[in-house]
C-alpha cells in the first residue's frame, strides 16, 4: 500500500527501520492530495512549503521520535502562527494568528509535518460541513454524501489518505460524528484533558480538541502528545496523563458495558440498529457483560444543548466587531453601524441563527425560562451518567442514528431539526464533560457506521481499551473507502 | 409562536446583526421551531436543582503574579483593517 494509506504506528516502524524518510511520507500524501482534493475538498489551506521544510530538517537529522515526520492536518479553528485560520467563515477569511494553539505548539515540538488547515462548518456550527462559507467537503466513501461535521474536512482527509491523522474539535459531536460517517476513529477526550488555548471558541463549557485517526492505536499515540495541563487554559485539568498506549490490550473479559436504550428506539435507521446490535454481540462473545440501561434525562440532552451551546456562542462571537481582526465594513459612518454591518456581512446563516437563538435565551425576561432551566437539566443529565458509571465501565450507543446523508438532504429549512438530530447520541458526553470515542462498527449499504463508547471522566484509558479490543476482534478499520488508498 | 417579527428585530439589535426582510421571516420560522423543540424541557420539574455551569470542580484559577512579555504590538495590529499610530482605528464615535 502507498505510504499515505498507512497508520501512524506503521509509518513510525518504517521510519525507525530507515526504510523510508519523512519526505517519502509527505510526497505520498501530497501526491494523494493532488489526485483527490478536487473531489473531496477537505482543505482550506495547504501549507506544502513549511511541510517540506519540516520533513527536510528531520531527514537531515535522521531521527523520528514521537510523531516526528508523520503528516497531519488541523481543523481550521485551531490557531496556527503565520497561517491563516478562517473557521471556514468570511469573517476570518484573512485572519493570520500571531500564535499557535497549545495543541499545535505540542505537535510542532514533536516535529509533526503539518500539511494544512481543514474544512469545517462555519465556526464549528453544523453536522455536514455544508455550512462552510467556502465549499462543502465530500465523503470519500461516496462523493454524493456529506462527511459529517463540523470536523468534516478532518475526517474526510484521514479517510481519503491525504493526511495520516488530524485534530478536530468536538462541542456536540463534531469529531465523533464525522469520524463515524467517514469510517475512521474519532475521540473526544474529557473536558479539561486537552488545552483549549488557541482554539477559536464556540461553546466554551463544551468545546474540546479531539483526534481523528485510522485506528485506535493511532488515537492513543496522538492523544499522548496533546493531553495535559496547560496554564494558558484555566479550565484545563491539572491531572496526571497516562501513557495511553498501555491501554491497548485486546481483552475486555468481565468489563461491564451499559447499552443506552434510548438510542435504539425511534429515529434510528434499522440498518444502523442491526449493525450496532451485532457489535454488541461481538463484545459479549469477547466476554464483556453487556446490559441494557436507560437514563431518564438523556432524551433532554439535545434540547438542552440547543439552549446552552447557542447561548455560549452568542457570547463568544460577540468579539467579532471588525475592530481588532476579522472582516470590517468600510462604508459605515459611525462605529455602531460598523459593528452591525461587519457582523452581518461576515457571518453565514447558521452562525447568525445560533447567535440569534443564544441572544434570545440569554435576554432579559427569558434567561430563567431557557438558559437557567437548561443548566439545571444539564445537572440532571450529569447525575444520570454518574449513577450509571457506578455500575458500568463504559456506556455504548450508535455514534449517529444514521449513516452519512446526502449533500443537500437536510438543506430545506424545515429540515433544520433533522440535521440537529444527527448529534443526538453525541451531545450527552459534552453535556457531562465525558470522554467518548467513535470506532468503525460495521457498514450499512456500503457506508460506515460508528460505534460510540463513553467513559467516566478522565477514563480515556478505559474507552481506548474497549475500542481497541473491539477493533482487534473485527476488521472494519481495514476496509477502505472507494476513494481511499488501495 | 413565541418570537414575533418585532421580537426578532429586537434580538437582532441586541446581537448587533442586521437582518433583511427575508432573513427575518425565515429566522422567525426556524427559531420558533427550535424553541418549540426545546420547550420539551418544561416537562421536567427542576425545582431545587443546582444549575451546572461547568463540569469540572475548578474555581478562580490564578497564575503567579509575574510579569511576562506580551505579544508584539505590530503582530497584534497586523489583523486589523484600520490602524493609525500604533492603534486600532474606528469610525467616529461621538
Amino acid at each position: 500500500m502507498e505510504l499515505c494509506g498507512l497508520t501512524v504506528h506503521e509509518l513510525k516502524d518504517k521510519l525507525k527501520k530507515r526504510e523510508i524518510s519523512a519526505a517519502d511520507i509527505l510526497d505520498s500524501c501530497l501526491q494523494r492530495t493532488h489526485q483527490v482534493e478536487e473531489q473531496v475538498k477537505a482543505f482550506i489551506t495547504i501549507t506544502e512549503e513549511t511541510a517540506r521544510e519540516t520533513a527536510r530538517v528531520l531527514d537531515e537529522k535522521g531521527e523520528y521520535p514521537g510523531l516526528a515526520g508523520i503528516v497531519c492536518g488541523l481543523k481550521d479553528n485551531l490557531c496556527t502562527r503565520g497561517v491563516r485560520t478562517t473557521c471556514a467563515s468570511r469573517m476570518l477569511e484573512d485572519f493570520v494568528p500571531g500564535y499557535d494553539a497549545t495543541v499545535v505548539k505540542k505537535l510542532k515540538a514533536q516535529q509533526a509535518v503539518i500539511l494544512g488547515k481543514l474544512n469545517m462548518d462555519e465556526f464549528a456550527m453544523g453536522s455536514s460541513t455544508e455550512y462552510s462559507s467556502f465549499y462543502p467537503t465530500r465523503n470519500p466513501w461516496d462523493l454524493k454524501r456529506v462527511p459529517g461535521g463540523s470536523s468534516g474536512g478532518a475526517a474526510a482527509a484521514v479517510a481519503a489518505g491525504q493526511v495520516i491523522y488530524a485534530l478536530g474539535t468536538d462541542t456536540g459531536g463534531s469529531v465523533r460524528q464525522p469520524a463515524a460517517f467517514c469510517g475512521v476513529v474519532g475521540m473526544k477526550p474529557t473536558y479539561g484533558r486537552v488545552s483549549r488555548s488557541g482554539v477559536v471558541g464556540f461553546a466554551s463549557s463544551l468545546d474540546q480538541v479531539g483526534t481523528i485517526t485510522r485506528d485506535v492505536t493511532d488515537c492513543a499515540l496522538v492523544l499522548n502528545q496533546i493531553a495535559g495541563y496547560d496554564h494558558m487554559d484555566s479550565t484545563s485539568a491539572n491531572l496526571e496523563v497516562l501513557d495511553y498506549t498501555s491501554s491497548l490490550v485486546p481483552e475486555i473479559k468481565g468489563f461491564k458495558v451499559g447499552v443506552l436504550q434510548e438510542y435504539f428506539q425511534e429515529g434510528i435507521h434499522p440498518g444502523v440498529k442491526e449493525t450496532i446490535k451485532r457489535a454488541l454481540l461481538k463484545m459479549e462473545e469477547m466476554g464483556a457483560i453487556v446490559e441494557e440501561i436507560s437514563l431518564p434525562h438523556i432524551k433532554y440532552a439535545l434540547p438542552t444543548y440547543y439552549i446552552i451551546a447557542p447561548a455560549e456562542a452568542s457570547s463568544n462571537l460577540a468579539r467579532f466587531d471588525g475592530v481588532r481582526y476579522g472582516l470590517r465594513d468600510l462604508e459605515a459612518d459611525n462605529v455602531e453601524e460598523m459593528y452591525i454591518n461587519s457582523r452581518s456581512l461576515g457571518f453565514g446563516p447558521e452562525v447568525k441563527r445560533r447567535i440569534m437563538l443564544g441572544t434570545y435565551v440569554l435576554s432579559a425576561g427569558y434567561f430563567d425560562a431557557y438558559y437557567l432551566k437548561a443548566l439545571k437539566v444539564r445537572r440532571l443529565i450529569k447525575n444520570d451518567f454518574d449513577r450509571a458509571f457506578e455500575k458500568y465501565d463504559v456506556l455504548v450507543t450508535p455514534t449517529v442514528p444514521t449513516a452519512a446523508f446526502k449533500l443537500q438532504e437536510h438543506a430545506r429549512d424545515e429540515d433544520l431539526l433533522a440535521m440537529y438530530r444527527s448529534d443526538i447520541a453525541t451531545v450527552p458526553a459534552n453535556m457531562a464533560g465525558l470522554p467518548a470515542i467513535s470506532v468503525p462498527g460495521g457498514f450499512v449499504d456500503e457506508m460506515p457506521v460508528g460505534l460510540q463508547i463513553i467513559g467516566k471522566a478522565f477514563a480515556e484509558d478505559t474507552i481506548l481499551r474497549v475500542a481497541y479490543a473491539f477493533e482487534q476482534h473485527t476488521d472494519y478499520t481495514a476496509r477502505k473507502p472507494s476513494l481511499g488508498v488501495k | 409562536m413565541v418570537l414575533t417579527k418585532q421580537k426578532i428585530e429586537h434580538v437582532a439589535m441586541l446581537a448587533r446583526l442586521k437582518l433583511d426582510d427575508e432573513e427575518t421571516e425565515l429566522f422567525s420560522e426556524q427559531l420558533n421551531s427550535i424553541l418549540a423543540y426545546v420547550e420539551k424541557l418544561d416537562d421536567l420539574n427542576t425545582e431545587g436543582i443546582e444549575p451546572l455551569v461547568h463540569v469540572l470542580p475548578i474555581n478562580n484559577v490564578f497564575r503567579d503574579d509575574v510579569a511576562r512579555p506580551g505579544m508584539p504590538r505590530e503582530e497584534l495590529l497586523a489583523n486589523a483593517t484600520m490602524v493609525e499610530e500604533g492603534q486600532f482605528k474606528v469610525p467616529r464615535i461621538v
